[in-house]
């Protein structure tokens, strides 16, 4: 242990030990007259309860104002604008009921300090006051309730059926990687069992869906398309969190979750609104996982639909050989595997 | 008990534990004690909520230390911590602090937070000293469970003290521990050895929690004295027995969620194990899920949340009623809101899950009982404020920091109207909003009610008076402490900021954010030294402080009856009776602004109202 810390307690337990004693001899020189005292305590600690009112309400605003631009900029999917009209909303009635009641509270507390002369308002029960703030409340958190539960349905009740791009991501220690199903539009079904190094995701190259699934180190989508994440894990629990997108799921060792979204916003766009060229999108992990979780993060890119078809091609096959043994194309390329599929369709 | 006429339990085990100590001789002395038996090996109630006390007290300056170290970490993480080394070893080589070290930082912060001081030191102590005292009881039910209860604690303190130590570091995934992480060493170092003494540790804990929950419950309804309905017991009591029953009721259950966990990681169990490639090969668990263990943790996690809050709200009912010299507003309603609290808190553990892949549907209905929470909890809010309206204010430390708890636990509570709306938790999950908000409304406020119980009662433990200018100090410093540390960490969480990370340093959009980290962090530095003043005034005034009188506060409660200097029994002769509630506060007519509930109404005529007899 540090000398200094040794000498830094030292002196702070002197410190106190004198304020003990200024205290002490403070109340005698006061006659030792407690009321006196707890009367210059009410008086001191009711002015600073309404200080702390007064100074917390205009720090409170100041900061509201202060750091309304570093919040996350207009949401870049369609439901993330939903889900933000109701924070929006949320946040006007949760503040109106912050005011008042801490206003009260405080501004009770500096206004009722002790006065002997005066006896408290004997007042224990009230029904009407009671039923009052149940009801207010009741009927508040209903319609909060209600609007809440209709966007959750929004967001989770996707149709099966829905004509969406799938993307997987898939999650490991520390790093997540997409796999987009190609032309056939569906991805092969997967097991970690099959995992190797060339075979990262454990894809079943047996299966018929298999050919033309794509690998990609960054998650590229096309504005406007409705995108299917099926997020999987092979480790520990990782959270796929894209803050933009107002979208968030975990990834689950041995289960399946989807997270279903329409983004709206190119990156370009996003650069623009945020006034930042160098603005990207990102994926974060939010769920810990291990020691370099803090570095477990994937880029994401909004582009316009040609250009993801372009850069959709570009991508390696999962199965850069096995494409070649199965479906008897020559290159490993997605477009390759794209023209040949397309072909034989 | 043998001294009481009206409860024939003359067999309970608390008699036969009991017998020798007071069954036979004059409750005025308690002969052959010695050190051992008196401080250590006690069985008496008030021994054994300082023990808790003291205990609870080590470990939350433990823990406050953890979180200042990972404070500064988040807020200047490029800098060299002085003396960093010297303190934590190997994991703070020359100043900086081990990502993996931070985690079980992290990590052991909560755990000992949560349960040790929150859980076990406010339950452990206040219920310990209160119950018998209040109720009108000799001792605990038994006072030997009593006991083995502090004694379970103190052995799951000591585990979790050594799981600091070992090679591979303490657990750190989290003081929720999911599993895969925390079922698999490969994953990450904490969960080997560190894990396994962790969930050593937390069984212990678990035994200690019902050993004295069962106490809580079969003290409150068996041994209240004469004339103490059930109706007639203070809110500090209700809350207490509430929580007895919410720990009993739901600690089995993460003694279950323990178990297996151990099952799988020791016995090659697949509980919450499946599907699992790591360090380079499958691994052969097959069949379970993460998600149950989740289900199970989060069943007891919920209620554990007002198994912490419920207590603080219970002491602040009781400080801020006796402050305002006037009668806590809706006596009825506060219990009945904490029951439907209490039960409420058994049926909304999924809105830990909304994005954990648990089906949406079920989200829909856990953001319904979620939501309904806040319906009892504003009940509550409201009858506090009433209570300050045209009260008659004793600023003493005690009613502080009741003042404080109600602000907090407005703040914290509103921001979980928010977090319980699944659509609106999709964003803001494990971000620091989720950190602000239970730090705001659990940890806060329960601390606050914690304060407000110690300055309330130490002249009931100790017989000494506390500083008083020494607690403003500490009041005031502690609140803007708690406000300018987590209130910021809204923003951090609104602007997408995740929880458990060791540096942002590699988000290039999180760099905005740096100077909210270093805000956070300097007011937590306040707060965090203010609180040995704290440690200061505690210990001073134990030996230094000026005596007390025997009801200091001129409290109407039965505690205050009972002679300062402590004795087996609590009462020397027999256990007052009670005759009223004990909220008479500033009754008109009352000569006094307080009539203590043993004060019969035959002797009141001046103050009866027509509903008194």
């Amino acid at each position: 242990m540090n000398i200094l810390l040794i000498l830094a307690v030292v002196f702070g337990t002197l410190v106190l030990v004198r304020l003990a004693n200024v205290a002490a001899i403070a109340s005698k020189l006061s006659g030792e007259n407690e009321e006196a005292e707890q009367e210059s305590a009410n008086r001191w600690n009711s002015i600073g309860m309404l200080a702390f009112l007064i100074a917390g309400i205009i720090t409170m605003f100041y900061l509201i104002n202060a750091y309304s631009p570093l919040m996350l900029p207009v949401s870049a999917s369609e439901h993330g604008v939903a889900i933000d009209n109701l924070m929006n909303i949320n946040w006007i009635v949760l503040f109106i009921t912050f005011l008042i009641t801490q206003i009260l509270l405080f501004f009770f507390a500096f206004k009722y300090k002790f006065n002997k002369n005066r006896r408290s308002f004997y007042f224990h029960d009230n029904n009407k006051l009671e039923a009052i703030w149940t009801v207010i409340p009741t009927i508040v958190l209903a319609s909060l309730i209600v609007t809440g539960l209709q966007e959750w349905n929004d967001i989770t009740n996707k149709s099966d059926k829905m004509e969406g791009i799938k993307i997987q991501v898939y999650a490991k220690q520390f790093d997540f990687t997409a796999r987009y199903a190609g032309v056939d539009k569906n991805l092969a079904r997967t097991n970690f069992r099959l995992i190797t190094d060339v075979n990262p995701l454990g894809v079943d190259s047996l299966d018929k869906y298999a050919a033309d699934d794509i690998i990609a180190k960054e998650l590229v989508m096309p504005k406007g398309a409705e995108i299917e994440l099926v997020i999987n894990s092979r480790d520990v629990i990782h959270s796929v969190y894209l803050p933009h997108f107002r979208v968030q799921m975990n990834a689950v060792p041995g289960m399946t979750t989807r997270f279903s979204f329409k983004p709206t916003m190119t990156t370009a766009e996003m650069q623009k609104e945020t006034n930042n060229p160098k603005f990207e999108y990102v994926m974060l992990c939010n769920k810990v996982c291990g020691v370099a979780h803090y570095n477990m993060k994937m880029p994401v890119r909004v582009v316009e639909m040609a250009e993801y078809q372009d850069w959709l091609k570009a991508q390696p096959l999962v199965f850069p050989v096995a494409s070649e043994a199965t479906a008897g194309a020559s290159t490993a390329t997605a477009e390759s595997a794209a023209t040949m599929t397309t072909g034989t369709n | 008990m043998e001294v009481n006429p009206n409860k024939h339990i003359a067999h309970s085990a608390h008699a036969d534990a009991h017998g020798h100590a007071h069954g036979h001789h004059d409750h005025d002395h308690d002969h052959d004690d010695n050190f051992w038996s008196k401080y250590i090996f006690t069985t008496d109630h008030k021994m054994i909520a300082k023990q808790f006390l003291n205990t609870a007290i080590f470990m939350a300056f433990l823990a406050m230390f953890m979180s200042l170290i990972f404070r500064m970490q988040l807020a200047w993480p490029d800098a060299k911590i002085p003396f960093l080394q010297d303190m934590i070893g190997k994991w703070g080589k020359d100043g900086k602090l081990d990502p993996g070290f931070y985690l079980a930082l992290v990590t052991i912060h909560g755990t000992i937070m949560v349960f040790f001081v929150l859980t076990g030191g406010l339950s452990g102590t206040f219920s310990n000293l209160l119950i018998p005292l209040q109720v009108g009881a000799r001792d605990m039910a038994s006072g030997f469970l009593n006991a083995l209860s502090f004694w379970f604690f103190a052995l799951s303190s000591v585990v979790m003290l050594v799981s600091l130590g070992v090679e591979s570091g303490p657990a750190s995934g989290g003081w929720t521990v999911y599993p895969p992480l925390s079922a698999l060493p490969q994953a990450i170092p904490g969960s080997g050895l560190g894990m396994t003494l962790w969930l050593v540790s937390m069984v212990f804990f678990i035994a200690s929690s019902l050993l004295g929950g069962i106490n809580y419950i079969t003290t409150v309804l068996n041994l209240r004295t004469k004339g103490m309905k059930m109706t007639r017991l203070p809110l500090t009591i209700w809350a207490f027995f509430i929580t007895a029953i919410l720990g009993v009721l739901s600690f089995p259950v993460l003694l279950a969620a323990a178990l297996l966990l151990v099952f799988d990681r020791s016995f090659g169990t697949s509980f919450y194990l499946s599907d699992i490639f790591i360090d380079g090969a499958p691994l052969d668990h097959a069949g379970g899920s993460p998600i149950l263990y989740q289900h199970l943790f989060w069943f007891l996690g919920h209620p554990e949340v007002y198994i912490v809050l419920l207590p603080a709200l219970g002491l602040a009912s009781e400080v801020i009623s006796v402050n305002a010299r006037k009668p806590i507003f809706g006596y009825k309603a506060m219990i009945g809101s904490m029951l439907v609290i209490a039960f409420l808190s058994f049926i909304v553990w999924g809105h830990h899950m909304f994005v954990t892949g648990m089906n949406p549907f079920l989200g829909s209905v856990f953001v319904f009982t979620t939501l309904l929470v806040a319906i009892p909890s504003a009940v509550k809010v409201f009858n506090y404020i009433t209570t300050l309206w045209r009260g008659n204010i004793q600023f003493t430390p005690q009613m502080l920091f009741g003042i404080g708890l109600v602000s907090t636990f407005i703040t914290g509570g509103l921001t979980g109207i928010i977090l319980g709306d699944s659509a609106l938790d999709i964003n803001i999950h494990d971000t620091y909003f989720v950190v602000a908000h239970f730090h705001i409304v659990m940890g806060s406020s329960a601390i606050f009610g914690m304060f407000a119980g110690v300055y309330h009662w130490f002249p009931r433990m100790y017989g000494r008076m506390m500083n008083k200018p020494l607690g403003y100090i500490h009041f005031w410093l502690t609140l803007i402490g708690l406000y300018g540390t987590f209130f910021p960490m809204h923003f951090l969480g609104l602007a997408g900021l995740p929880r458990r990370y060791y540096a942002f340093t590699s988000y290039e959009a999180f760099d905005t954010l740096v100077n909210i980290n270093h805000i956070v962090t300097v007011f937590a530095i306040i707060g965090g030294l203010a609180q040995f003043i704290f440690l200061f005034n505690f210990y001073y005034s134990i030996k230094y402080g000026k005596k007390s009188v025997q009801n200091p506060w001129k409290s109407n409660t039965l505690e205050w009856t009972a002679p300062v200097e402590h004795l087996h029994g609590n009462w020397p002769g027999a256990i007052p009776e009670v005759h009223r509630w004990p909220y008479d506060y500033g009754k008109p007519g009352a000569p006094d602004d307080f009539i203590p509930q043993t004060v019969p109404f035959s002797e009141t005529p001046e103050s009866n109202t027509p509903h008194d007899h």
